[in-house]
């Protein structure tokens, strides 16, 4: 059995607490459902000497409605209580198609809104045990020097590999950092920085409380993801997309982005094609291939890079035409 | 034979409800007092000579007990007599990455982890041989200094009949390359085991599918008397091939054992379980049939190059196996295998479900299913030309008894609509069709062919209670539940009134072990046969009080009565008191020794069973020509099992078989890369179907009697994986139009087959450059009927 490495584990009740636990404890981390921090701690891929644990934090953990139409989802939700929320049902449909596409019904009982969107950066090099990494050659997310995926140079390509950044990005949503020091509200695509060992533009102290969503009348949204299998499977690329239509059916507003290319959720402009149009098969092939033509995939995930490149295209104009239809 | 109470009817295994609850006591669960944690150190290289190892640190390391490397145990040993290469640590060459270098034992599995971490092995590395084709080039390094050829392990070259007389009468011949891709057996559970050795006897708890192999192998490496060693099966969660021979960790927990005085475990990681591995050889074929205008076969000529990592293992049976089951199914008048089996710096391969017959499986009925088209033919049309027939004998003098091949044709064509269906499916949508045979037993066995290849021993007592002894092994296929189930249709009780003591060297008799589906026949024969001996005993005592003679006498519920008038009748137990009474204590043992069989070739036992199973299978699929994703939806899968003792099992059995077929045809892929690194070696990155891959699997019995199983049984454990993965890639051809000559059928080979640019050029499949030796050309025995 692989095992955990020791850690401090500390279980506040409230958000306060929390955040003073920092202070008290150097190089702490948090977790949430730890589906995906645990598997990564057994790898030592990371050795926290402390954790603080979000499960007992109340204030993490409901979802209101806010009086100008947006929803607060808790960061401390799990996927499961979010999926079967009447009120998430009833406002964020695509939100509750996409969550079932996340890894296995156990996982997601478990794993968290938050920690989805923290989910650490993968790579065929790294997500893998202490014995098999040192018979490759450490690489940079690890202790070592050289990036395995491209040798040459000085990052690190590990990929975004969360499935709901994508769609949540696409309908706006906006999330809250809390820390000792106080609160900030920033919109989710501002959270990822194109670095797979850097990948959050956060301090390791903030927690993400909640994440909000605008109003989204007339919007129609969706996720399509890309794995091996219906199960288990992190995206070998993820496709999230929100259009907004208006009574002509003239789309006015239009984001795609893709999951599991880069280290962070790509938003793609040339989706501002679609603007100011009625949508058509055709026109969104244009789009789509325009995407799949700047999406750079490599080697590092399932399935080969040039797959995933050619199945952004396909996947995109899969996904926009069902939403214009 | 008067009605059967129990043979033939649906009944719940007698294990069942213990492995449903958690109640089954697996060797992860075993615990004894002062029991200590072993570990392995693995090696990083994948060819290397260990220039140093200093285990001084690891050693002084507080809570470690001891540190052992490979000069601690340097006798050699194998699963087969002829090859004995392997040692449990590495001596002083490591050959793959993941190969044993050094073991420790410790207070805690933690403690034990981190000594491994301390110990500093300098390797000075070799350039590592990762494809067939570097292995076997001119000036190629040696992996085994032993081979005649560099890297060559096995050679086989054999014709029978005039192959390229039959290609020139033929009217049609074509030539192919097909690729099958190796993969892992994958049980749920990791290997386990807890040796204790104590007052110079050892005894081990493993998951082993050989516990006979095995202690036979700890005796040698250990050097303690045979009769010292005890070799006892907990429960086991799934083998598939994978614990069929003795493995480095056993010897290691052994010796480990023997050094600290205290019991020692060790469990295996996922990732060590894929490095461990034994599983389906990687295979690269070329394969030439002719056929006349009528579809009537001349004859098949075959080439295969088995990529067999990095040690023998079962190798020289693999490599006979892929040449000799491929003509069991239909008549090939004239037939030419050459195989080799290559060294290559891999985890080594070994038996999987189905062992050899898989992969030229593969490349034949796809083969079949080009020659029906290019003839116009219905593809099972082309086959029902050329079926076998009961009672005959094929080219490779392979003795074929009862074969119910064409009625399992008949159910699949008939369950599946394929006359109505085929070629009237909507694009994306079609059906495939592939059939197989395979053993009941090997025919023979290496280390002592004269021997019995099962024994069993049965005893009652007074009380009426009635116990198994045999030392077959259980690893949730049944077996336990089906020597049960014989005993009590036999004496007159039911399969849960029976104790199955089995897999014990210490005190069942030997039986080989649960490999080339062999339990049921042989362990089954062998039961039988003590049993009857105390029927007739058990008879000859009721006779007395009943006053009817014996042969007027049957076993009812818990009686025996006259079969004439059921009234006339004495309780069993009465029954066996009386015969302990005339016979004294009642016990019987009986053994089973297949007939003699092969023709008059070196080899030619490898391939042989006293009887073989037949399987058809229809296969249908949904490609997504967008995505190239293959979806299985359904698969019809008829199997000749001879009599199905207890249906449940053997539906189960098929279940399992398609199952793994689906993994085997559309992911599942044991992939080295360049370095020598295993590509997945977790259950994340290793695919495997989720039940939501997993298609319907109609499974229909067929059940030609056979005269030499028991009660007429045949196999079902591995038969039905044969024929699986060549109808999902014929189905997927109907589906698309495009021809795939290997596996696995992955989304992104489908696609880039499906989207190819004009002009672009095609990955064409080759076979290494090797010249074969000129091939021995034995005469084909004429059908030797009942030979035992
Ligand atoms: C086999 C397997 C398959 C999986 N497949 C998928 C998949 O297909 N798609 C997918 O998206 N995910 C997948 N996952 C990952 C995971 O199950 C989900 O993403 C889950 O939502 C993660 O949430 P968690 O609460 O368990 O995260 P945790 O493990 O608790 O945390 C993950 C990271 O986020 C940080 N974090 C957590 N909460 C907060 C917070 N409130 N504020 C700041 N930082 C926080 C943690 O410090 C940690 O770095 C898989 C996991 C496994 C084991």
């Amino acid at each position: 059995m692989i095992r955990l490495p020791p850690f401090r584990f500390f279980t506040p009740g409230t958000l306060t607490e929390a955040t003073r636990l920092f202070a008290e404890h150097e190089r702490a981390v948090v977790v949430s459902g730890g589906t995906d921090l645990y598997p990564n701690m057994k790898r030592l891929q990371v050795s926290p000497p402390s954790l603080i644990s979000l499960r007992g934090v109340r204030e993490l953990k409901t979802i209101q409605a806010g009086a100008d139409g947006s929803i607060h989802l808790g960061a401390g939700m799990t996927l499961t209580q979010i999926e079967r929320h009447a009120l998430v049902r009833e406002r964020v449909p695509s939100l509750v198609e996409a969550i079932p596409l996340v890894s296995t019904l156990p996982l997601r009982n478990m794993g968290t809104l938050g920690g989805n969107l923290c989910l650490d950066t993968r790579c065929h090099f790294i997500n893998q045990t202490p014995f098999w990494r040192q018979a490759v050659g450490s690489c940079l997310k690890d202790v070592g020097d050289v990036c395995r995926v491209a040798p040459g140079g000085s990052r690190c390509w590990a990929i975004a590999s969360a499935d709901l950044p994508p769609l949540l990005i696409a309908l706006g949503a906006r999330i809250r950092l809390v820390s000792e020091r106080g609160e900030r509200e920033i919109p989710l695509s501002e959270l990822y920085r194109d670095d797979g060992i850097h990948y959050l533009n956060k301090m390791q102290d903030e927690i993400l409380t909640r994440v909000i969503l605008p109003r989204n009348e007339n919007v129609r949204a969706g996720y399509l993801k890309l794995r091996r299998r219906g199960a288990f499977d992190f995206p070998s690329l993820g496709v999230g997309a929100a259009l907004q239509f208006n009574a002509d059916g003239v789309c006015e507003s239009a984001r795609v982005v893709l999951g599991a290319v880069t280290s962070k959720p790509l938003e793609m402009p040339q989706a501002q094609g679609l603007v100011g149009e009625k949508l058509s098969a055709p026109l969104i092939a244009g789009v789509a291939e325009a995407i799949a033509l700047q999406a750079r995939p490599l080697q590092l995930a399932d399935y080969t890079y040039a797959f995933r490149k050619q199945m952004v295209a396909v996947y995109t104009s899969k996904l926009l035409n069902r939403l214009a239809d | 034979m008067s009605e059967m109470r129990i043979v033939g009817k649906p009944r719940t295994k007698i294990d069942a409800v213990s492995k449903v609850t958690g109640a089954a006591k697996y060797g992860d669960d075993m615990m004894l007092p002062r029991m200590a944690y072993g570990k392995l150190l693995r090696s990083t290289q994948p060819h290397a000579y260990i220039r140093r190892i200093d285990v001084s640190r690891a050693r002084a390391l507080p809570g470690v007990l001891d540190v052992i490397t490979g000069k601690d145990l340097p006798i050699h040993y194998g699963v087969l007599p002829n090859n004995q290469d392997e040692t449990a640590l590495a001596m002083d060459r490591v050959r793959y990455i993941g190969e044993p270098v050094a073991a420790v034992a410790a207070l805690d599995e933690r403690t034990a982890e981190r000594a491994c971490d301390l110990i500093e092995v300098e390797y000075e590395p070799i350039k590592p041989l990762l494809t067939m084709e570097d292995a076997l080039a001119p000036n190629a390094g040696r992996i085994h200094d032993w081979t005649r050829t560099p890297n060559a392990h096995k050679i086989v070259s054999l014709e029978f009949g005039d192959v390229e007389a039959a290609f020139g009468r033929a009217d049609l011949v074509r030539e192919d390359t097909f690729l099958y891709e190796g993969n892992s057996h994958v049980p749920l559970e990791t290997h386990a085991v807890v040796a204790k050795f104590e007052g110079g006897h050892l005894t081990l708890w493993s998951g082993t599918q050989v516990p006979h192999y095995v202690q036979r192998a700890l005796a040698q490496v250990l050097n303690i008397p045979h009769g010292h060693v005890r070799v006892i099966l907990p429960a086991i969660g799934g083998g598939f091939g994978g614990k069929s021979e003795p493995l480095s960790f056993e010897f290691c927990a052994s010796e480990l054992s023997r050094r600290t005085g205290r019991p020692v475990k060790i469990v295996l990681t996922r990732e060590e379980q894929f490095y461990t591995h034994r599983g389906r050889h990687p295979a690269k074929m070329w394969m030439k049939t002719g056929v006349k205008r009528d579809g009537e076969l001349t004859g098949l000529a075959v080439k295969i190059f088995l990529d067999g990592g990095a040690f023998s293992s079962f190798g020289i049976a693999s490599t006979y196996y892929t040449g000799a089951l491929t003509p069991i199914t239909y008549k090939v008048p004239a037939y030419k295998f050459d195989g080799v089996r290559v060294f290559t710096n891999k985890p080594p391969c070994g038996p999987k479900r189905g062992h050899g017959g898989p992969q030229p499986r593969f490349g034949f009925e796809i083969q079949l299913d080009k020659l029906a088209e290019d003839l116009g033919m219905d593809p099972i049309a082309l086959r029902r030309r050329n079926l076998v027939e009961p009672y005959s004998t094929t080219v490779n003098s392979l003795r074929i008894t009862s074969c119910g091949l064409s009625e399992c044709i008949a159910q699949v064509e008939k369950g599946s609509g394929w006359q109505e269906r085929r070629g009237k499916m909507p694009p994306g949508k079609g059906l495939g069709f592939a059939a197989s045979a395979y053993l009941s037993g090997t025919g023979t066995t290496m280390w002592h062919p004269d021997l019995p290849h099962s024994g069993a021993h049965v005893q009652i007592d007074r009380g009426g209670a009635i116990t198994v002894f045999c030392g077959s092994a259980e690893i949730g296929q049944g077996s336990d539940h089906l020597l049960a189930a014989l005993v009590a249709e036999e004496l007159g009780v039911y399969p849960e009134d029976v104790r199955v003591v089995a897999g014990d060297t210490g005190i069942t008799p030997v039986d080989l072990g649960s490999y080339s589906s062999r339990v049921t026949f042989m362990s089954g024969n062998a039961t039988l046969k003590a049993t009857g001996e105390l029927k007739a005993k058990l008879l000859e005592a009721a006779s007395r009080v009943l006053e009817t003679a014996p042969e007027e006498l049957e076993f009812g519920d818990y009686e025996i009565h006259d079969r004439n008038d059921h009234a006339n009748s004495i309780k069993l137990v009465d029954a066996i008191v009386r015969a302990e009474a005339q016979f004294g204590t009642l016990g019987a043992t009986g053994s089973y020794s297949p007939p003699r069989l092969g023709g008059n070739y070196r080899g030619s036992v490898i391939g042989t069973s006293p009887a073989y199973s037949f399987t058809a299978c229809v296969a249908q699929v949904d490609v997504d020509a967008d995505t190239g994703e293959v979806r299985v939806e359904k698969l019809w899968v008829a199997h000749d099992c001879g009599r199905a003792l207890n249906p449940t099992l053997v539906h189960g059995q098929i279940q399992g078989c398609a199952y793994m077929g689906v993994g085997e045809a559309l992911m599942e892929t044991q992939q080295i890369d360049g370095r020598g690194l295993h590509m997945s070696p977790s259950l994340l990155e290793y695919h495997l179907p989720t039940s939501i891959e997993t298609p319907e699997i109609e499974t229909i019995l067929v059940q030609a009697i056979d005269p030499e199983g028991p009660y007429g049984a045949k196999e079902a454990g591995e038969g039905p994986q044969n024929p699986i993965v060549p109808a999902i890639t014929n189905a997927v051809y109907q589906a698309t139009g495009v021809r795939f000559d290997e596996t696995p059928l992955s989304a992104d080979k489908v696609y880039r087959a499906l989207h190819k640019k004009k002009g672009q050029r095609e990955t064409t499949l080759t076979i290494p450059e090797f010249r074969f030796p000129e091939p021995e050309r034995p005469t084909p025995r004429e059908y030797y009927g009942d030979c035992s």
